[in-house]
């Protein structure tokens, strides 16, 4: 007997049962499923669900997941000792070492995600009896990639407990909510444990330790894992050693996945060629830090904000730069275009967009404890995103009660039952 | 002055199976049947008992909240099973025809030198009233209003639709007769759209024609009233479908209802697609195994494959087809189907599907849902297919959570439910856009009227 045949008896059997949508979400994950069209309805259907559409946005993560796992090792050992003289990608960073570092610090990361979220997902399709929707294939991914690498383990499962409950199921599950689940949970990592996600010790993997084993009084060199915003929050941006290429191609310390632009901008560019991210929040938010980071370069040009100012740094960074550090672009390419927390209508994605790049690169430069704005931008405006879409609704309604007003109403006829027409009863 | 309809946004889904211009005639079928299902909102009235003899064009029953709208027979026989359901409503009349096919006493009407209400008398004592349809709600058009305009869309740009330039053919006086009647009910315009010139409407006089050209849904009359002249709250339209003008032109001209039809026979299932002419209401067996069919698990539908009724193959043909379609049942597991690069589906998507590099590529579609019910995620994409300016997405959430007002400002007086067919088809989450339209529409009838 084939697996089909087998695992469509086991369908029959759990059907109706309380376990089934468990059955079902592995069963549907092998085999697409058997449903056919319902009368009443179109009878053929499009080649894309939401499985397919998810998995589309995993396949774009792909190339940003590998990298990390090699900046993790590189970042590391970098920090011991020193960037290599001349950089070669294979003899420097695409080796057995890096990658062991991603293996052992960024895959536990993956599998902890993965575990404590599917793991809540089903519990919740269980107990409600709803099929597991896909939600948090992508969400699963996405967060191990936002958080810092020295992440412990048990703090990223009490955050994914706390994003997937509260961010997401509590609203009615995948497609209810209102904020993006995988912002949450960095929103509580970076409340709840601020001291495990800023500072110059959790970018690179080994800093905090090395730095409790100098306290405990051992004579070892302290290893600096400080990000470039943190540098330029600090005033330190000439102590930088990190060329613009570093930064494009992602040779920099920073959260897990973020710091690749160039694989962020293919996945971006992936993701609008298959059409499954809005290329509209894409570049409305590119466009609107860039016309941030333009006005801080205007003011500093201007002179209003001297070199001694804590703000020197980050607002005389160049504007076009702040794309290729920090998580913007992953935030602008991953999370941004989240259909369900973002804008619904075509023109509120470009406003959506637009004030996502634009507040991001504010709150970088204005808060200097912590220069990473873009998950807080994020958020606020998927807060915002319902008002946007009302107002543009609202547009579309105006026209039509415009219209209303040269309406062509006749009146009715007479009853125009006259008693001859009327039909007789049996 | 006429205006032309460029549709941009849309979708072809071209498939395999378009039914070959030839016509035959189908064998003729043994018992007709009018089921109910094709009249939405209308709940009948019996004038005739089982087993009575009926003449072609005899009232069956009436619209019980309009007693003078007749419901007739498309032939002559013995009314021989009147299927009910539950709570006794009735769901098929079925009539065992006889050989002489007497007609029912009906007379000619000079359209020209007719009254409006002359007019209305004898299309609603001859049971031709049914045929026309009205907007908003998409139902039988109550006979006491009178619509700002009238439309009829000769052009049927869905899949496997029949060829309404080829099906029409020669039936230019029936037409003219059908198109000057219905302008007397109107006061204002009759939009007639055609797709080419070769469309025997577009030799028609005393309307307004124009020319539609684009994807699927610009064969679609909601897109062309949502185009030239979209209905506000409190307006209606009325729309009527060419075939239908047919027998209405027809019964003005002769005083005889005459059901007969010609439809297309297509889909990827049966072996040689063609027309047939056959009668309202008729087996669909009658033609259906003429053509031959390929497989043993299929799919007869009533339509075409967006807005058609599910059907069995000893099923009728439906009131207001001119299309039955046979399509594969896709009641079969895919292994990976979800993340597998897929070559022979049609998406709206290129997430690893490949549609979007052969858009003139036939596709044989089957039944399957190609994954399953999900609430609504991805946005932005009805859009892509949706020509109207409706929000598509709000409009169909208004209507789930039934909020009249949404639902009235954001335009669900100018749909129908096939108008959200190909939004139903690239749903991603598998949403039933048609049904949720229909129950939408259903309320706000209740409600307001």
């Amino acid at each position: 007997m084939s697996l089909k045949s087998k695992l469509h008896e086991l369908k029959l059997k759990y059907q109706g049962k309380k376990m089934a949508p468990a059955f079902n979400a592995f069963h549907t994950f092998l085999f697409s499923p058997d449903e056919t069209t319902h009368a009443g309805g179109t009878h053929v259907k499009s080649a894309d669900d939401l499985k397919r559409t998810m998995n589309t946005v995993i396949m774009a993560l792909v190339p940003v997941l590998i990298f990390s796992m090699f900046n993790a090792g590189y970042q590391h050992y970098s920090a011991i000792n020193g960037f290599p003289a001349d950089f070669s990608l294979m003899n420097d960073f695409l080796t057995w070492d890096n990658f062991w570092i991603g293996i052992i610090k960024v895959l536990p990361l993956v599998v902890v995600s993965y575990a404590v979220g599917l793991i809540v997902e089903f519990i919740f399709a269980v107990i409600k009896g709803h099929e597991v929707e896909e939600g948090y294939l992508v969400t699963g991914m996405l967060v191990p990639l936002i958080v810092p690498v020295d992440t412990p383990l048990w703090m990223l499962s009490v955050a994914v407990v706390f994003g997937v409950v509260i961010g997401k199921e509590v609203f009615g599950g995948t497609g209810m909510n209102i904020l993006n689940p995988a912002l949450t949970i960095r929103a509580f990592l970076f409340f709840a444990y601020p001291t495990w996600m800023s500072g110059d010790k959790v970018w690179v993997y080994g800093a905090r330790e090395r730095s409790e084993e100098i306290l405990a009084g051992a004579n070892v060199d302290a290893i600096s894992g400080e990000t470039i915003l943190g540098y330029l929050a600090q005033n330190k941006g000439a102590e930088m050693t990190y060329s613009v290429s570093d930064m494009f191609f992602g040779f920099i310390p920073g959260s897990v996945g973020e710091t690749s632009a160039f694989l962020i901008l293919l996945g971006g560019l992936f993701l609008i060629f298959t059409k499954i991210a809005s290329w509209r929040i894409m570049v409305s938010a590119v466009i609107g830090s860039l016309v941030m980071g333009l006005i801080f370069n205007q003011v500093v040009d201007f002179g209003w904000v001297g070199e001694s100012s804590k703000f020197y740094g980050l607002m005389s960074f160049d504007f076009w730069k702040h794309l290729i550090v920090g998580g913007l672009a992953f935030g602008i390419v991953y999370m941004a275009t989240d259909p369900v927390t973002g804008s619904q209508t075509n023109k509120g994605k470009w406003y959506y967009g637009f004030f996502i790049g634009f507040i991001s690169v504010m709150i970088r430069v204005f808060n200097p404890a912590y220069p990473e704005g873009v998950f807080l931008a994020i958020l606020l405006m998927n807060v915002f995103a319902p008002t946007i879409d009302h107002y543009v609704v609202r547009g579309n309604i105006k026209r039509r009660m415009n219209r209303l007003k040269n309406a062509t109403i006749y009146p009715k006829d007479s009853d125009g039952k006259a008693e001859e027409l009327k039909a007789e009863t049996v | 002055m006429s205006k032309d309809i460029r549709i941009k946004k849309g979708l072809n889904i071209n498939l395999v199976g378009a039914a070959e211009q030839t016509t035959s005639k189908a064998v003729l079928s043994n018992v007709y049947a009018i089921q109910l299902s094709d009249f939405h909102g209308i709940t009948p009235k019996m004038m005739v008992k089982q087993g009575a003899e009926v003449k072609v064009g005899e009232p069956l029953f009436y619209n019980k909240n309009m007693e003078n709208m007749l419901f007739v027979s498309p032939v002559s026989g013995e009314l021989i099973e009147i299927e009910r359901g539950d709570r006794r409503r009735i769901l098929t009349l079925k009539i065992l025809a006889d050989k002489t096919q007497e007609p029912f006493s009906g007379t000619a009407l000079d359209v020209e030198k007719a009254s409006k209400e002359e007019l209305k008398a004898v299309l609603l004592k001859s049971g031709c009233w049914p045929f026309i349809k009205q907007r908003p709600y998409d139902v039988v058009a109550n006979p006491d209003t009178t619509p700002k305009s009238i439309f009829i869309s000769g052009y049927s740009s869905g899949p496997l639709q029949a060829d309404l330039d080829y099906v029409l053919q020669g039936k230019e006086k029936e037409l003219q007769t059908a198109i000057s009647a219905l302008g007397k009910l109107t006061p204002g315009k009759v939009h007639v759209s055609v797709g080419s010139s070769k469309s025997p409407l577009s030799s028609m006089n005393g309307v307004e024609l124009h020319n539609v050209s684009g994807p699927h849904p610009s064969g679609l009359v909601g897109t062309q009233i949502n185009k030239l002249d979209p209905i506000n709250k409190g307006e209606l339209v009325w729309t009527v479908t060419p075939q239908d003008l047919i027998i209405i032109g027809e019964y003005l001209l002769t005083g005889k209802f005459n059901a007969e039809r010609t439809i297309a026979l297509a889909g990827s299932s049966v072996k040689a697609p063609k027309y047939y002419t056959t009668k309202i209401g008729a087996e669909i067996s009658t033609f259906l195994y003429a053509s031959g069919v390929n497989e043993e698990n299929f799919r007869v539908i009533n339509g075409d494959v967006l807005t058609g009724s599910k059907s069995k193959p000893d099923g009728y043909l439906g009131y207001y087809n001119n299309t039955v379609t046979v399509i594969p049942e896709g009641d079969d597991y895919e292994l990976f189907g979800w993340n597998k690069p897929v070559f022979n589906k049609i998406s709206a998507t290129r997430a690893l599907t490949f549609s979007w590099m052969q858009p003139n590529k036939k596709y044989d579609l089957d039944t399957n849902t190609n994954g399953e019910h999900r609430a609504f995620v991805v946005t932005g994409q009805y859009e892509k297919v949706f020509p109207m300016d409706i929000f598509p997405m709000q409009l169909l959430k208004a209507c789930m959570v039934k909020d009249l007002d949404e639902m009235e400002q954001l335009g669900l007086y100018e749909v129908a439910p096939e108008d959200f067919s190909l939004t139903e088809f690239i749903c991603i989450s598998k949403q039933p856009h048609q049904k949720i339209i229909r129950e939408g529409l259903d309320l706000l009838q209740k409600e307001i009227g």
